[in-house]
């Protein structure tokens, strides 16, 4: 078969007119992004995937993403977060549903689709065998960059991801957090519009996440970049995403601005800590004139405010008043943790499906 | 057409690198057929004695196999390595990229065809240093290389087609003794006419491998016989065909993967 | 060996054999070759045996279900050995080292895991070169003693790949395992009696120890032993040497920790 059939077919079965969007010259290709660059939304409606011997992963799921906007998708194991960012990525088809990124459909405009993102997959691909470096050079003559750009390129990136003194080493002695960041680096290559992070800082060590933070939240700000992140961290998704969306079995439960989330579920716990073990039942007694009950440390008692019951202050009031010795009262403001709760009746860390095994780093 | 050709060589050049930088994927591909030859051509000398074996020198006619076996072994490297990429997510990567489909096949194969390519000149070489004699001289030379080489690229596409049907290197590792088994039962070490046993002659005129090693064959040991020249080009040019065609659907397939 | 130092080695085993049964992309290669060799040899080269000076009582078919036998015991011990050296390379050796009270049980684990697919393939190549017609002049005892000589190779073989496996303890070794031994069994007389080779190959062949063994395993098929003391003796001074070879590459594996 020659080359051009070859490449006919492949271009055709993704929908795609064969005869015009390989033929873009080389330099062009960096500069139509910025060019191109009015709509970076995503859109998604009614998303489905089933999987022939597996669950409906996702089931439904409508989202928009602004331009320039970070979303942080959120959900346990197994939720159905790897699957929707495959989909929207072009990998996976869509069992029903359709999906819009930077304008283009996932299913009938793939090619234009794949021009326009970055995608930082879960599993860091790299091949052990090629050095930092290598991966940069081999993706940037991928991706087109013209000839003369790829060298500053790849050195400010290896630069920005921390990996300039590493870059010549083979992948297979890099530790799991720097594969982590030789991935991103090489999902920014070609300067994409859309940016797609599946779980990007598991594994890494506080360090390295707070500087991934950093940079994903440059790109957005300074670059305008639409940033797609999936987590399962709860503090990554509240401290970076300016939207959250809570996915639970292949459903979004509950999507909105990380305040406001938590204002939804509104109330803060109290957790009392009595100084005396065997006055724990008064303590407790004293704490339900206030709210519900729910989950303590095993010495404390805790109870989730009813809202209109009080404050703190009449709390430590009414144990004062009891004549109730406290070692350590504490006041919960409400997290994502609470939302999750609220929403699916399970904790986030209590929902992970038991067949899952695979979140590990790499 | 520039660019397809860029990320052909981008990807040969990746295939090229990662097999240089395993010494485990090149020396036995290398030295065993090598080894084989050796073995084979001084302990199955005796044969020569039969009536009617077409040659004096065992070695002149056990040679060609060689090519065929390193090329297998090349191909074996290539379609784990390809099958590694599609577990490990590589090939969602380069698929993320607009690289074409066209440019990963040839690529991929470039890599496997480098090596069979140099390893065709290796035990040219070595078989010549040993007193291979060739009756069709320097032309029958080049030609043997031509046929060896278009042997490695079919092949090579065989891995790669199992590669992506597979999907797992263990797979692809666990179906290559098929492709070995083809090899041994075809006219590999007697020519068929000397081959006594009914089934085993009969297996062996039905393979196509039997027509790959005769093609190569006549041209050290016969004289450039036009009939067994075409069968082995023409089994050759449809084993390239077949699993290329193959090969691309298997990509359209995983890619699509629905 | 005490009793817990048992149950180590038959825990090994039977992992081994489960590993086997339910991998069957690890039982086939190792099966397929043999029986292809089998056929390759014995049904594609047959007019060998009309070769002037050939002189083997027992048929062409029996002449080289010998060699196959002892390849496949030979080969089903590196094998083997391959398995070692990956749980060497994943970490499930360390499991086993911590949890063994006497580690040499473990080598004999992996023998008895070797015995098992060995035993699979000799069966298999037996029932096809029965079927095949290959005729058998020997005596019950004498088709024991070819039995017993292919499992003393098939030791040998675990023992040889063991120590490689030990002292490198990845699967990159493989063709360190496999190469020294496939010279060894193909620097013999394979494909016709030892007096029909030629040049330095029979030069090799004829101080090679393992000729000897290939010899009598056919001596013993046919029902014309020779030399059956000497081959036993070869094949446990073998089974010795690479014992003390093997137990050295486990107190290695052991330091490297
Ligand atoms: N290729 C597949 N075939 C069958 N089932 C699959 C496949 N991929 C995913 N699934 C199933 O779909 C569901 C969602 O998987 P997905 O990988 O999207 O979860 P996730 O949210 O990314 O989880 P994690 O945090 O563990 O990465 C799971 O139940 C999983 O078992
Ligand atoms: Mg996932």
């Amino acid at each position: 078969m020659s080359a051009a059939a070859a490449e006919h077919d492949r271009a055709e079965c993704r929908g795609d007119d064969a005869t015009h969007w390989p033929r873009v010259p080389v330099g062009l290709v960096t500069t139509l992004g910025v060019m191109a660059g009015g709509d970076n939304s995503i859109e998604v409606e009614g998303l489905v995937r089933e999987f022939k011997k597996g669950p409906r992963a996702v089931d439904g799921i409508d989202l928009r993403v602004e331009p320039g906007e970070i979303y942080g998708f959120l959900g346990p194991n197994g939720a159905g977060k790897s699957t929707t960012v495959l989909m929207l990525t072009t990998l996976l088809p869509p069992t029903a549903g359709t999906a819009r990124v930077a304008g283009f459909d996932v299913v009938k405009e793939g090619p234009s689709v794949r021009r326009t993102i970055g995608a930082a997959l879960q599993e860091a691909a790299l091949d052990p065998m090629l050095t930092g470096r290598e991966h940069l050079r081999l993706q940037a003559a991928l991706q087109g960059i013209a000839r003369d750009e790829r060298r500053a390129r790849e050195q400010e990136l290896l630069a920005r991801v921390g990996l300039s003194e590493a870059a010549d080493r083979k992948v297979k002695g890099y530790s799991g957090g720097m594969k982590r960041r030789l991935d991103l680096a090489l999902a920014l290559v070609h300067r994409p519009r859309v940016l797609f992070l599946d779980e990007p800082t598991t594994g890494l060590d506080p360090q390295s996440r707070s500087a991934l933070w950093e940079e994903v939240g440059r790109l957005a700000r300074d670059e305008g970049v639409t940033v797609f992140l999936t987590t399962q961290y709860l503090e990554e998704a509240d401290v970076l995403a300016d939207r959250v969306g809570i996915i639970h079995r292949g459903r979004i439960v509950a999507e909105g601005t990380p305040s406001a989330l938590k204002a939804d579920v509104g109330r803060s716990t109290v957790e009392a800590i009595p100084a005396e073990e065997d006055e724990r039942a008064r303590v407790a007694e004293i704490l339900l004139r206030f709210g519900d009950p729910t989950q303590a440390s095993p010495k404390g008692v805790a109870v989730q405010l009813a809202n209109s019951n009080g404050s703190l202050a009449d709390v430590v009031r009414a144990l004062d008043e009891a004549k109730l010795a406290i070692a350590n009262i504490q006041l919960h403001a409400p997290t994502l943790d609470d939302v999750f709760l609220a929403k699916t009746g399970t904790s986030l860390e209590g929902a992970a499906e038991d067949d899952e095994q695979d979140s590990d780093a790499e | 057409m520039t660019l397809l050709l860029n990320q052909i060589g981008r990807i040969a050049w990746r295939s090229v690198i990662r097999t240089a930088r395993q010494p485990a994927a090149v020396i036995p591909p290398l030295t065993f057929p090598l080894m084989l030859m050796a073995v084979n051509s001084n302990g199955l000398r005796a044969a020569t004695h039969l009536p009617g074996f077409p040659t004096k020198s065992f070695l002149d006619f056990f040679l060609p196999f060689s090519f065929i076996q390193g090329a297998l072994f090349a191909a074996t490297t290539a379609g784990t390595d390809l099958a590694r990429d599609v577990d490990t997510g590589f090939l969602n990567r380069l698929a993320l990229t607009p690289m074409r489909g066209a440019a990963l096949l040839l690529g991929e194969l470039g890599g496997a065809v480098a090596l069979g390519a140099l390893q065709a000149f290796v035990y040219l070489g070595v078989g010549l240093a040993f007193g291979v004699h060739f009756v069709t001289g320097i032309g029958g030379m080049a030609t043997l290389l031509l046929l060896a080489i278009l042997i490695a690229l079919g092949w090579a596409a065989i891995g790669v087609l199992l590669a992506l049907r597979a999907g797992s290197g263990e797979k692809v590792q666990s179906q290559f003794p098929l492709l070995f088994f083809l090899v041994f039962i075809s006219s590999m070490n007697l020519p068929r006419n000397l081959i006594e046993v009914s089934w085993f002659r009969d297996l062996a005129t039905i393979n196509p491998v039997s027509y790959l090693i005769e093609g190569l064959r006549t041209l050290i040991i016969e004289g450039w016989n036009a009939q067994a020249l075409a069968l082995g080009f023409g089994v050759a040019i449809l084993m390239v065909l077949g699993a290329l065609g193959g090969a691309s659907i298997a990509l359209r397939q995983r890619m699509e993967r629905t | 060996m005490n009793g817990r130092g048992l149950s180590v080695t038959l825990g090994l085993a039977h992992r081994q054999m489960t590993l086997l049964i339910k991998n069957p992309s690890l039982l086939f290669p190792p099966m397929l070759f043999p029986l292809m060799n089998f056929l390759a040899f014995a049904g594609g080269l047959s007019r060998l045996r009309h070769v002037p000076g050939f002189n083997y009582p027992g048929g062409y078919t029996a002449f080289q279900f010998v060699f196959v036998l002892l390849q496949s015991a030979a080969f089903g011990g590196v094998f083997m050995g391959f398995g070692i050296a990956r749980d060497f390379e994943n970490g499930f050796a360390r499991r086993l080292l911590v949890a063994a009270p006497h580690r040499s049980g473990l080598i004999a684990g992996y023998w008895l895991g070797a015995v098992f697919r060995w035993s699979l393939v000799a069966t298999m190549l037996t029932i096809v070169a029965l079927i095949a017609g290959m005729p058998i002049g020997g005596s019950g005892v004498d088709i024991f003693g070819l039995y017993a000589l292919a499992l003393l190779v098939n030791l040998v073989g675990i023992l040889w790949a063991a120590g490689i496996a030990m002292r490198f303890r990845t699967v990159q070794a493989g063709p360190l395992m496999q190469t020294p031994v496939f010279m060894l069994l193909f620097l013999a007389p394979v494909y016709v009696p030892l007096a029909l080779l030629q040049g330095w190959i029979h030069t090799l062949a004829s101080v090679n120890p393992y000729t000897l063994l290939l010899e009598e395993g056919r001596g013993l098929l046919a029902g014309t032993p020779l030399h059956t003391a000497s081959a036993f003796l070869i094949a446990f001074g073998l089974v010795g040497f690479f014992l003390v070879w093997s137990l050295r590459g486990l107190r290695i594996a052991e330091r490297a920790g």
